[in-house]
């Protein structure tokens, strides 16, 4: 198996208003969208992230593997500030937030979208308005609201789910929701916690097909967290194609060159590497998590 | 916000028994003032945002509806209800020394001194305490404050500061109805039970009231206000442990808040008996 070329690849999108399905440029010499260096941190017990380092290069979608339990979601809410280390350091777009204060963390967090385990959509609030959950605080006009609302459900395929409620959707349709809230402000970083968690096998494969698709037309730089396979090696060796509207299997000796894997354990960091390199890994615990 | 909570250690069967009590008492005591601590910054936080944009004044009227209008049925009834009581009781007692025309002065000055902003102030904690902590606490729960937090959006400012400034205000107003209503229902007890002279009941009732028990009436309910919210949301924002632990930070909020109501009035009062002493 060998690494798709990266010339194959549109190049990775700048931060700034990227309209949905565009292909944009990005400058070469951009730094990390996030970079952890010796990140720990722990509540009242044994340490629930311990010296953990890894950096996501632009355009680059790293997916995070490991069992229930061992800090996937913790890492994923330290990268967006939502919790503080007690150790080591985290640069989020460019900042130390690390130890920056709760203001000035949310201008920063705007430019991250992020997708939650469950969701998490308002139930009082209709899909129109979670979807546009930060473009209301912005206070944009409701027509443009309305119009970009539409074209991110549109994105998801949910276009006619626009004034129903959440608690009137499927699991499914609400993750749909919850990437078109993520994504609607056209982040400079997208953060996937679990989103095909206990979704059924068609269900998920749509959810990765829209990852897929914000992978290969917008180039956001991506983290993924997830403990099915299926789903980060369907990420690997399949590309979103804009002209057929769905995704297409690589050729049987590429992958994406784009997508590479952190695996944890316990806490620690044990894999940092590519789809080739996990595969042929020696270490006894990835090998008994890929078997 | 992260709060800090103490490890707890098994302690070995082999340790005296006064030890284990004694780490019991020490493990209590510094929770006990690390959520006193947390609740004071919690609260510094609800008011300070109020002066700091942005604020969310859409929140404010929905809270105030919510709080105001959504209580005002049982302050109207509780209070009505209260007050034909205290004429009850004390129109017997009264009538042994031969001053029942007395029983519009016990119950205005009893219900606006006391019993009104007390009464208001349990009845709307066991309302709306307990649904703050509820709602807030569902939230923390499914990560709707994580995505709040995600979107850019400071969740005391938009939850927190809004329901604990309506609260206060609406109290204050709600009280105002419990006095009216206990008056009234006195009223209604002295003329249709007692058969006692309703001009006689309604002019001993405001000839006896002073600006400072109008004073000690109102003042209240402004702390009871404060305290109910941000009791409410303290204990829905730090909510653990799934549903289990919204059902565990409600029944909190309920019972803390009642309590410090009644202990906060009790202050209250010693404060304002000082300030304004009896004729």
């Amino acid at each position: 198996m060998i690494e798709r070329s990266a010339a194959a690849h549109p190049a990775p999108s700048p931060s700034g208003a990227t309209p949905f399905g565009q292909i944009l440029a990005v400058a070469a010499d951009a730094g990390p969208a996030v970079a952890f260096r010796n990140v720990s941190i722990s509540f009242a017990g044994p340490p629930v992230l311990d010296n953990v380092s890894f950096s996501v290069a632009p355009g680059e979608t790293r997916i995070l593997l490991g069992p229930a339990g061992v800090g996937k979601s913790v890492l994923l809410k330290l990268a967006n500030g939502l919790l503080s280390p007690d150790e080591g350091s985290i640069r989020l777009l460019g900042e130390e937030i690390a130890h920056m204060g709760e203001e000035e963390l949310f201008a920063l967090r705007s430019r991250v979208g992020m997708v939650f385990q469950e969701s998490a959509l308002f139930d009082s609030l209709t899909v129109r308005d979670n979807v546009a959950y930060q473009l209301i605080g912005e206070r944009v006009p409701d027509d443009e609201i309305d119009a970009r609302v539409l074209e991110a459900l549109t994105f998801v395929g949910l276009a006619d789910t626009f004034s129903y409620f959440p608690g009137s959707l499927s699991g499914g349709m609400r993750r749909r929701v919850a990437i078109a809230r993520a994504l609607i402000h056209h982040p400079d970083l997208v953060l996937y916690d679990s989103p095909t968690g206990g979704l059924d096998p068609v269900t998920s494969t749509t959810i990765v097909e829209l990852i897929m698709k914000q992978r290969d037309v917008s180039r956001t730089p991506s983290i993924l967290v997830t403990h099915r396979l299926q789903d980060a090696f369907t990420l690997s060796t399949h590309r979103y194609d804009a002209e057929k509207g769905g995704m297409v299997a690589l050729p049987e000796d590429e992958t994406d060159p784009g997508t590479t894997y952190l695996m944890m354990e316990e806490g620690r960091l044990i894999f940092d590497g590519s789809i080739h390199d996990l595969v042929h890994s020696q270490d006894p615990f990835v090998k008994e998590f890929l078997e | 916000m992260r709060y800090a909570v103490f490890e707890q250690k098994p302690i070995s069967s082999l340790v005296p028994a006064n030890r284990v009590v004694l780490h019991m008492f020490d493990k209590t005591a510094k929770n006990l003032v690390l959520t006193i601590q947390d609740y004071s910054l919690f609260s510094y936080h609800a008011v300070r945002n109020l002066f700091r944009p942005p604020i969310y004044w859409p929140e404010f009227l929905v809270q105030s509806d919510v709080i105001g209008f959504g209580s005002a049925a049982i302050v109207l009834l509780s209070g009505f209800f209260t007050g034909g009581v205290l004429a009850l009781q004390s129109a017997a007692t009264l009538s042994e020394f031969g001053a029942s025309a007395m029983t519009g002065r016990f119950v205005s000055l009893t219900m606006i001194r006391e019993l009104g902003p007390v009464l208001t102030g349990i009845m709307v904690s066991g309302r709306n305490a307990s649904s703050m902590a509820s709602e807030l606490g569902s939230m923390v729960v499914t990560e709707q404050i994580d995505a709040m937090r995600a979107l850019g959006v400071d969740p005391m400012r938009k939850l927190v500061t809004p329901r604990v400034c309506s609260c206060v205000a609406m109290l204050f107003f709600l009280t105002i109805v419990a006095d009216a209503f206990g008056i009234i229902g006195g009223a209604g007890v002295t003329v249709f039970l007692n058969h006692q002279d309703g001009t006689q009941y309604f002019s001993k009732a405001w000839e006896a009231l002073r600006y400072p028990d109008i004073i000690q009436g109102l003042v209240k309910p402004l702390f009871s206000g404060f305290i109910i919210a941000s009791i409410g949301c303290f204990y829905g924002m730090r909510t653990t442990g799934g549903t289990e632990g919204v059902g565990r930070s409600t029944i909190q909020a309920v019972v803390n808040a009642s309590v410090l109501i009644i202990l906060v009035d009790f202050l209250i009062t010693r404060v304002l008996l000082s300030v304004f002493p009896p004729l």
